[in-house]
């Protein structure tokens, strides 16, 4: 309870917030001619060219401090630039989880060595990073992973398979959550993270094509993989407690809110027309906006502790539920908002942007963390379990 | 100091507004004793200058003592006069004794003023009614009373008499925004408070041979009450952030909306996992559920400010949707 109640309105800095004009600049450049049912992609766009610009631009790895490539800057900084890709859904999925979560893990857990060797790509936009966590056989409930990595004199064999990697086949590098020693039976214990070159032989990548038609998911094959000693991140058996901390960065961001936004701002420049307008649409664009809104404040206020080094899992958890809710319901309610009316003459584009957020929403609520895990830490959080 | 004035609220309020109380109150009896026993503690002042015996408190920093009043479901206006008195004060006017409620609607009737259904009506020794340019300052000893829906609330009359002698406000106020604040803060507390009775009970209430927090549906519905409440409590804290004491009629949308929203899904959970014993007189969670669902609709309901924010957004600007959720939740914003 205490945990829940210290979630209070904080201010992005100053400082921080002096980034958006000019991200926002080079945005409203780079983005001007692609449709919205493009960018509505959101995160799971990819164009590696892209984030090569930011890269020269500086604007990966801000967080990450300048002696391995980064700005040095806080996560307010990271926070305000993220929000400007995605309410402009840039293509940000092929650098997105290497500046997520996997640089500022192996900055927290990393040797010197790990941090020399694979921050600055990251900065550069030229590593990307996927996670491996899910199994066919362990989804929700990630402690019965069976993917196995056993020492040896090169280092360590990996053998196993992981399921649900996002963005896989389009990555360098996987930090995989994998046991280590003791058997299923041993849970969350004998776990730890190796990082895993998806070049090396013995790995094999399938994308799997989701409903939409995309392939932005993959199963990963390890078959006698030799890793090097330098693979295993942070501490062996310590796997689980890095992978919880792992997920509060993973829930709480601007991500978890602005997923369907393209699509809002896409219905909003048609109810703003003569044509589009009506007074249930303009009570509906006021309710997903007081939503928003309440949602940010929380969501900057998590970003806060997490720049204070805490880990506030609960919390995070907190605003992903809420913050899929909304993503969820945006294109529910625009769809109904449209479809009540009498005349159904519609822009086109503003239709297969819907078509296509109505297709991912699904996905909102399961990738993360699956809406019901997420309650049940929230439930051990208030001390129920 | 902060925690100094909330702890002496707090421990004030949990001996003078006793459940016992607010009963007594809500079924007729007079708020006055009440009243009485908070206005010595010298609360209602709190937003007053140092000078004037107050202690020059921003509205920012009141939020706690108003959720606070929430927490205890306080059946008189206290949040309300701590408002009003410092609007009295900041124009040169000494604030009268008693309590304060608002009111931003009234018709003419031959000759008499009449309001309808004003929060608190009831319980509040005065009520400062907006007009637009300027605002009325009238006594509630001397109107004609009729009862509103809500137990505390009334819709009152004063004759052209009284109406001629009431002190006068200049200058537009808004008490209606002011009015959905105050009230997104109350709920703030009160919502708070039924999730932790709702959890507390679920801890202790025992069937199947264990406490019923202990089943996954339970704990689900629990968790969905702490979502919300904690939601409502970011948008309340987004209502009261201003620079003086008139808070930004966007950010109150925000924050009136939201709590309302909330007020209808944690009250429909705690009843739902109390079952029959939440639906008793007896039983407290009643005096919780009943007040958030007439605060819901005091200065108007959910719909009433998402209209206020659609039409900011759809008819009077341009550009991502994004500059609005920030207009409306930045602290930073406002000092740009």
């Amino acid at each position: 309870m205490s945990s829940l109640n210290s979630l209070s309105l904080s201010a992005i800095p100053a400082q921080d917030e002096a980034i958006r004009g000019q991200v926002r600049a080079f945005l409203k450049q780079a983005m001007r001619q692609v449709p919205a049912h493009i960018r509505a992609k959101s995160w799971s766009g990819y164009d590696s060219n892209f984030s090569r610009e930011l890269g020269r631009k500086g604007w990966l790895g801000v967080t990450m401090p300048k002696e391995y490539g980064g700005a040095g800057l806080s996560a307010y900084t990271r926070y305000v630039m993220v929000e400007e890709f995605l309410n402009f859904g840039a293509p940000v999925g092929s650098h997105w989880i290497a500046d997520r979560q996997s640089a500022p893990l192996i900055l927290k857990y990393g040797s010197e060595a790990q941090k020399q060797f694979y921050i600055p790509p990251i900065c550069r936009g030229e590593s990307f990073f996927c996670i491996g966590m899910s199994e066919p056989n362990a989804g929700s409930d990630l402690a019965s992973v069976k993917t196995r990595a056993v020492r040896n004199d090169k280092g360590w064999l990996l053998n196993g398979q992981k399921i649900w990697t996002t963005n896989a086949h389009h990555c360098h590098y996987q930090i995989a959550l994998v046991r280590t020693s003791g058997s299923v039976q041993d849970r969350q214990k004998g776990l730890s993270q190796v990082i895993v070159d998806l070049k090396l032989p013995g790995v094999t990548i399938r994308p799997i094509v989701d409903l939409s038609g995309d392939s932005h998911f993959c199963e990963v094959f390890y078959d006698n993989v030799q890793l090097g000693e330098n693979a295993l991140i942070g501490e062996e058996g310590k796997g689980w407690e890095q992978v919880t901390a792992e997920l509060a960065f993973e829930r709480s961001g601007p991500e978890r809110l602005y997923s369907s936004i393209v699509l809002f701002d896409e219905w909003l420049a048609f109810i703003r027309t003569p044509q589009g307008r009506t007074s249930e649409s303009v009570r509906l664009a006021g309710r997903i906006v007081a939503q928003l809104a309440a949602l940010r404040g929380m969501s900057i206020a998590v970003t806060g502790k997490l720049s204070e080094g805490e880990s506030p899992v609960v919390q995070a958890a907190l605003v992903k539920d809420l913050g899929t809710w909304v993503e969820q319901f945006i294109p529910a309610a625009i769809a109904d908002d449209l479809y009540a009316r009498e005349s159904q003459d519609f822009p086109l584009e503003l239709l297969y942007t819907l078509r296509y957020i109505t297709q991912v929403a699904p996905s909102y609520s399961l990738r993360g963390g699956t809406r019901d895990i997420l309650r049940g830490m929230i439930a051990r959080g208030l001390g129920l379990r | 100091m902060d925690d100094l004035f909330t702890d002496a609220l707090r421990k004030l309020l949990a001996d003078q507004c006793t459940p016992q109380l607010i009963r007594d109150i809500e079924s007729g009896q007079p708020a006055a004793p009440l009243w009485q026993a908070l206005e010595s503690s010298g609360f209602a002042d709190a937003l007053l200058t140092q000078a004037l015996g107050g202690a020059g408190l921003q509205l920012c920093e009141v939020f706690p003592l108003m959720e606070l009043c929430g927490t205890y479901v306080l059946p008189v206006p206290m949040a309300e006069t701590m408002l009003a008195r410092a609007l009295l004060t900041d124009a040169g006017l000494t604030p009268p004794q008693g309590s304060i409620t608002f009111a931003w609607h009234a018709q003419q009737v031959d000759g008499s003023l009449v309001c309808m259904h004003v929060s608190n009506g009831r319980v509040a020794d005065w009520v400062l009614l907006d007009q637009g340019d300027t605002s009325l300052l009238l006594p509630v000893a001397s109107a004609r009373l009729q009862p509103a829906v809500f137990a505390l609330d009334a819709s009152l009359t004063w004759n052209a008499r009284d109406v001629a002698s009431a002190q006068r406000l200049v200058g537009p106020h808004d008490l209606r925004t002011l009015m959905a604040c105050i009230c997104a803060a109350l709920m703030s507390g009160t919502l708070m408070a039924v999730f932790n009775r709702t959890l507390q009970f679920a801890n202790e209430r025992s069937q199947f041979g264990r406490p019923i927090g202990k089943f996954q549906a339970i704990q689900h519905q629990l968790s969905v009450m702490s979502e919300h409440t904690f939601a409502a409590r970011m948008a309340a804290q987004i209502g009261c952030h201003c620079q003086h004491r008139q808070p930004d009629r966007l950010r109150v949308a925000v924050a009136k909306a939201r709590t309302s929203e909330a007020a209808l899904e944690v009250a429909s959970l705690s009843h739902s996992i109390h079952g029959a014993i939440g639906f008793t007189h007896e039983f407290d969670l009643q005096l919780f559920t009943r007040r958030l669902h007439a605060w819901r609709l005091t200065a108007g309901s959910e719909s009433y400010w998402h209209t206020v924010l659609g039409e900011e957004l759809v008819d009077h600007r341009e550009g991502l949707a994004l500059d609005l959720v920030r207009a409306t939740s930045d602290m930073t914003y406002l000092e740009n």
